[in-house]
Formats: C-alpha cells, structure tokens, sequence
C-alpha cells in the first residue's frame, strides 16, 4: 500500500503527464489549425461588424 | 506600502491589456470598426471583436463562430489558441489581462454595502459551466447562431454596442427587442458589479469557466509553499472569489491573498516545482 506522500508523487507525476500531453495537443493544434489557414478564418469574421454580439441579431 | 505597490502593478497590467486592446481610437471616433491584420489574432481575455477600439479578435467569437462552420472544417487554430492559454495561464488570464474584469473591479471600488461570499454564491459559481457548453458549445452547433455573443455577452454590449449604434444612424434604426434585452443584462450586470465583487466571471463568465478548467495543471500561477503553510485559512477567507483553496478552478491568481499570509506561503511563478500541500484549507464561511 502506497503511503500518503507517494501517492502525491504520483499525482505529481499524472499532473506533468497531463501537461505535456495538452501542451502539446495544443501545439499541434495551432499547427494543423495554420495549414487550414485557421488566422484568416478569424480575420474573416472580426472584420465584419458582428450583428449578433451588438444586439443587433 | 509593499502589498499596496503589488496591487498597482496588476492594475497597472490590467489597464494597460485593456488599452492595447482597444488602441484603434479612430474607430470610436468615425463608429468604424479596425479591419487590419491584427485581428487574426486572438487575446485571452473577454474583449468584443466588434468594439471600435479593438484591434485583435474576442476568444469567444471567434470560437463561436469556429464552432458555427465545424460541419466544414474542424477548428483546430481556435482550440489550440485556446488550450494554450489554458495550460499556460489558466485564470491568471482573468486576473490580470481581462478588460471586463477590470472595468468590473473599478465598480466596486464604489463605496456601498457589499454583499460577502457565502454558499449561495459558490453554487451560483456552477451557472457558467452550464453557460459554457450550452450557449458557447451547443447552440452554435445546433442552431448555427453565436449563443452567447447574441443572447448575453455583456462585454459586446458595452463595447460594441452602445460605440456603433452612437455613431451609426442606420444601427440605430435595426436595434430592436434583441438590443433591449442586451442592454438591460448589461446594466443588471454592471449595476450587480458595485454590490458583488466580479459578479459575471464568478457566475456567467464562459471564459473563466473554461480556463478554471485547467486550474491544476496551468503552467504558471498562485503557488502555495507546503513547507511555510500552517493551513490558518486565512488567505481563503479574505478571498473576494469563491475558492476554497487557493489556485483552485475558482481562483482568478490575483495574488491579492500574498497580503493576508502571515507565512509568506503565497507566491506567483512556475507551478511544477513546489509540490500540493496535502491539505485543503478549513472553510469558515
């Protein structure tokens, strides 16, 4: 049976697991996201007056 | 004197976030909105992409609007954009470089009776999860409509909103029932603000729920020294948000509770080095 302090050394652990894994997911994200050209899709829409967000519909 | 000047850096941070923000003043001037190259990008905290002012585009349109083609093309910028700003900076983003949250924090600077956290407003704290995935997530999927910018975002009001509509005649003509209720939610919130401290980012904010999401494993924030701890409780007693330990999902990593340590146990940096303390801290509210 794991004492108190290991069982906290291996939440440490799974902590930084879980990190680097989103990390990381986010980066290849970003990264598929700017082959799909992803920062003109937002650009598309920020230029343009967003009827919806001023209570307009 | 030292708290004091810890306190004017981060208002100093807020209210210079907020500025470069909204550094497009011909915008304000002519009710014309920036349509530059900047607005390709994304900040972190709640700023409406249709504010006169703004020069770079709002989290939470622009994943709407992802959302709203998904059926095309998955969003895979807005999400990563996203889950960086998470796992870097979890709510420290709501803490320092939010404008909403700002302009909220100077409204209870007005001097009135406030109405003190209690286990009402921790229950009422779960709202924005439920606004998350039903007016962020599942209505632009479902009903291909930006739920939340349309219905209740607070910040396109204020920003958007009353800006163009002073300026532009043919707005004005369109605002209709819709602007009404906008309108009325922003005063309720901003009126709400005075009494109760950052009232939206603790009960309706989407934002802050989703980067609360990330509260444990965010790669810099509030740190609490185990070994300097004596778990007196204080730092979550004085806390105007409705944490239960500092750090948690409900911690905005202000940094404010470093004044009410007496241990010095409360500190910003790189979260991965200091161990969690074992234990949580005793809720005396």
């Amino acid at each position: 049976m794991k004492t108190g302090s290991e069982q906290k050394t291996d939440m440490n652990k799974t902590t930084k697991i879980i990190r680097g894994s989103v990390l990381a997911a986010a980066v290849l994200l970003l990264i598929l996201g700017l082959f799909q050209n992803g920062p003109a899709d937002i650009w598309n829409k920020a230029v343009r007056i967003c009827y919806e967000c001023i209570g307009i519909g | 004197m030292k708290t004091r000047w810890k306190t004017l850096k981060r208002r100093w941070i807020q209210i210079i976030c907020a500025v470069l923000y909204n550094c497009n003043l011909t915008g304000f001037a002519k009710g014309t909105i920036y349509q530059g190259n900047l607005k390709s990008i994304c900040i972190p905290g709640l700023n409406c992409y249709s504010c006169p002012g703004a020069v770079f585009s709002c989290p939470l349109g622009s994943l709407q609007s992802a959302l709203l083609s998904s059926k095309y093309r998955f969003p895979y910028y807005m999400l990563g954009m996203l889950l960086l700003f998470g796992i870097l900076l979890g709510r420290l983003i709501c803490g320092f470089l939010c404008p909403f949250g700002l302009v909220q924090e100077l409204l209870y600077k007005i001097p009135t009776k406030k109405l003190q956290k209690n286990v009402w407003t921790r229950r009422l704290s779960r709202l924005k999860y439920v606004i998350l995935a039903v007016f962020v997530i599942l209505i632009p999927l479902v009903f291909l409509t930006p739920g939340f910018c349309k219905y209740i975002c607070p910040a396109g009001t204020l920003e958007g909103g009353f800006p163009l509509l002073l300026k532009n005649e043919s707005l004005r003509q369109l605002a209709g029932r819709l602007f009404q209720w906008k309108a009325l939610l922003l005063v309720i919130l901003l009126v709400s603000a005075v009494f109760i401290f950052r009232s939206f980012c603790r009960f309706f904010c989407p934002l802050g729920a989703f980067y609360g999401l990330f509260h444990k494993m965010s790669l810099f924030g509030m740190r609490i020294d185990p070994e300097k701890c004596n778990d007196c409780g204080l730092c979550v007693r004085h806390c105007r948000m409705d944490v239960k330990k500092v750090g948690d999902a409900e911690c905005i990593q202000c940094g404010e509770c470093r004044k009410d340590c007496h241990q010095c146990a409360l500190s910003f940096g790189l979260k991965h080095d200091i161990p969690e303390p074992e234990k949580k801290y005793s809720d005396n509210i």
